[in-house]
């Protein structure tokens, strides 16, 4: 048997694919296969059900010390695009969101900012807290927590300990890129290595506090690489089973460093359901996968439903990162046309919280 | 595949080559299977057109957006008075197929146009003429059924002799819209004042007795029921198995935007785009090909068709201007190596070919 009919084998049979068999399926370029089987893996777990989620997302600042080839979104202070919220601001934000009905869900995710101490964003987390109680706090990527830990001198764990503490109920997922360190030195070389970020992760599921996990790809990674970086992410899944939803994020090379230095123009359509496909069928400890609507515009994200996604993520208010590198998509969307997307495709919409419960 | 019950009776027919029956077409409009539909109109692709992706270097010319018709889907067409109305002089069409053969791969050219109130059917032979003349190299495709139909009116001569004469011109292949839905209901309401289903149909059927090739198109996601983008796609099934004079099949989804009907109707989904794609090609077995229209679907959307049934994604355009005027999100060209790209991602074999399918280059 070959190794790619040993694949499909292990698909229908709901056997684990191996390194080699991820590389031949995705040589095959079967687009349709794909889909299917990543469907059915999908239907397994939350049959037809497809979850969204009211939430707001915060970017405390954008001012930043590791300036990544890669981010559209950093910028020096002084720059006339520099913005960091101060406590004041946050409350105007939080104090308008609190008007939003059945708000589940804060994420919150910033640069790395060059003079703000640890205890800037604890205050933040403590004053979502205070503002909105009854609300999830989704924050911090590993990469952020990394600093935080290097700001302050304390460990992975004492960091996660305090932010726990200030009102933090889940870790965001993103900083991944791709976990390899010579892709790293490239894209994003100041920020959380590879093991770095792994480790803020397990340490993370070991406090018990759930996170997500993500991988950007269509830069300069290999396709080695990429499959490389899913294996990771399910090795650490087994071990701790702390990953709650996988996103894929495809790289926008528009304004960034990276995108100019290797004339990089924007992955299609095509890879980005082929390796939400995939990653589906690698990843088969996980639960949930994430169609993140604002990086693949929204009829993208409503094909993504039949590729193996199972949750739409939000209502969003108002996105800054992937719009600096200039994403189409709008900067938020209603909870109508949500729901109305997710039903044209025969499928289910399944308000949530930031937990995956249901809202009824 | 995964499919039970009457979509598996359905696909056991498309794997044995049988024909797809009006209730098995509305069936599969109803059934939501969108993976499985793809798929199985992938296997047809591969079947009847192979690897290959045919797309061609091309220049848009619309000779006016200045319309006696006036339909209610339509965002191009203006009043001569109206802001924004122009008509060409053959100086102007001469001028922009001048600038767009700087690019020296320029195959063909796409003459569509408003029905002008005023013009006379020699008024648009003589851009026929004049364009073959200046460039003889280049293929003409030009002017819908709809306008043909217009032509005859206005000059009192049959559709036969306006394409006697055009061909003559140098007219080569017949563009495929104007078709919208092929029943009266729906043009009633919609377009009452152009060509009617049958006047459409008999544009067509005339061409391939001449033996000029057409093109043909569905407009869907107006008024119409599924029920009437069956019986559309019959209608020309059933042209095509006495003539086989169309080349390609175009879905082109409405867009509402500066439209007469953009307050009652929401564009369609992708979801709704690709599964009408996919129809399409399962419904249509006498077709050799499905054009994922990209200016209309987005260059992502006509992409991912190349996997629902389409092997054909049209051209480099030179300047679109008919949707760019109901709101097309897309570019108003795209540049051969990004169309090369599209195509290479998905796996497939770019080909360029004129209007008449003819491969001038396999990009290997």
């Amino acid at each position: 048997m070959n190794i790619l009919d040993s694949a499909k084998e292990k698909i229908s049979s709901g056997g684990r694919l191996n390194f080699d068999e991820i590389f031949a399926l995705y040589q095959d370029n079967d687009l349709l296969y794909l889909a299917e089987a990543a469907r059915r893996v999908k239907e397994s777990k939350s049959g037809k059900k497809i979850f969204y989620t009211i939430n707001r997302h915060i970017n405390l600042t954008n001012v930043c010390s590791a300036n990544c080839p890669l981010c559209a979104f950093q910028c020096r202070s002084g720059d006339n695009r520099a913005f960091t919220l101060e406590l004041a601001d946050l409350e105007k934000i939080l104090l308008d969101a609190a008007q939003i009905k059945n708000l589940s869900e804060i994420h919150i995710v910033s640069s790395l900012h060059p003079t703000k101490d640890f205890n800037y964003y604890l205050d933040a987390v403590k004053l979502v807290k205070k503002i909105l109680p009854n609300v999830g706090i989704n924050a911090f990527t590993p990469v952020e927590i990394v600093n935080f830990a290097k700001i302050s001198g304390k460990s992975f764990s004492g960091v996660l300990s305090e932010l726990i503490q200030a009102g933090v109920t889940s870790l965001a997922g993103g900083g991944a890129e791709i976990l390899s360190d010579r892709v790293r030195e490239i894209i994003c070389p100041k920020k959380a290595t590879a093991s770095e970020w792994l480790e803020v992760m397990r340490t993370a599921h070991k406090l018990g506090l759930k996170t997500n996990a993500s991988i950007m790809y269509g830069h300069i990674e290999t396709l080695e690489e990429r499959i490389e970086h899913l294996l990771k992410l399910r090795d650490l899944q087994d071990e701790t089973g702390g990953f709650v939803a996988m996103m894929l994020f495809p790289f926008h090379p528009e304004n960034t460093e990276l995108g100019r230095k290797f004339n990089l123009r924007r992955v299609g359509a095509w890879e980005d359901l082929k390796m939400l496909a995939l990653a589906r069928l690698v990843l088969d400890n996980f639960a949930h996968f994430k169609a993140f609507w604002v990086m693949l515009t929204l009829p993208i994200a409503q094909l993504a439903l039949s590729f193996g996604a199972d949750d739409l993520d939000g209502t969003i208010g108002e996105e800054k990162i992937i719009h600096a590198a200039g994403a189409k998509s709008s900067a938020g969307i209603t909870r109508q046309k949500l729901e109305k997307i997710i039903s044209e495709c025969g499928y289910q919409p399944v308000e949530r919280d930031s937990f995956y419960k249901e809202i009824f | 595949m995964f499919v039970r019950g009457e979509l598996e009776k359905i696909e056991q027919k498309v794997l044995r080559g049988k024909r797809l029956s009006r209730e098995d077409g509305k069936f599969l409009f109803a059934c939501n299977e969108l993976t499985w539909l793809g798929a199985l109109a992938d296997y047809v692709r591969k079947k009847i057109c192979g690897n290959l992706v045919y797309y061609n270097v091309n220049c848009h010319v619309n000779l006016t957006n200045i319309c006696k018709s006036r339909c209610k889907f339509c965002a191009f067409g203006r009043d001569a008075q109206d802001r924004g109305s122009y008509a060409m002089t053959l100086d102007d069409a001469i001028n922009l197929v001048e600038e767009a053969s700087r690019d020296p791969h320029l195959s063909g050219l796409h003459i569509v146009s408003g029905l002008h109130p005023t013009w006379t059917f020699e008024n648009y032979l003589a851009f026929v003429e004049v364009l073959h003349e200046k460039f003889p190299l280049l293929h003409i495709k030009g002017f819908t059924g709809v306008e043909i139909q217009h032509f005859s009116k206005i000059s009192g001569l049959s559709v036969e002799e306006i394409l006697i004469r055009l061909k003559a011109a140098g007219l080569e292949a017949i563009a495929g819209g104007g078709a919208e839905i092929l029943t009266d209901r729906v043009r009633n309401l919609l377009c009452p004042k152009k060509a009617t289903a049958d006047e459409w149909l008999n544009v067509a059927k005339t061409a391939h007795k001449l033996g000029i090739k057409t093109n043909a198109s569905m407009l869907y996601g107006h008024i119409e029921t599924f029920a009437e983008r069956v019986e559309h796609l019959i209608k020309l099934r059933d042209l095509q198995d006495e003539t086989g004079g169309f080349q390609t099949f175009i879905c082109f989804p409405f867009l509402p935007k500066n439209t007469a009907l953009e307050k009652e109707i929401k564009q369609t989904s992708m979801w709704d785009d690709l599964r009408t794609m996919a129809i399409s090609r399962l419904m249509l077995d006498n077709f050799k090909n499905i054009k994922a229209y990209w200016v209309m679907l987005t260059v992502p959307v006509a992409q991912v068709a190349l996997s629902f049934g389409a092997n054909d994604i049209d051209g480099t355009i030179h300047r679109e201007k008919i949707l760019h005027d109901a709101g097309a999100t897309s570019p108003r060209a795209l540049a051969e190596d990004e169309i090369i790209k599209i195509i290479r991602e998905a796996g497939r074999t770019p080909a360029a070919v004129d209007c008449n399918f003819n491969i001038r280059r396999i990009i290997q």
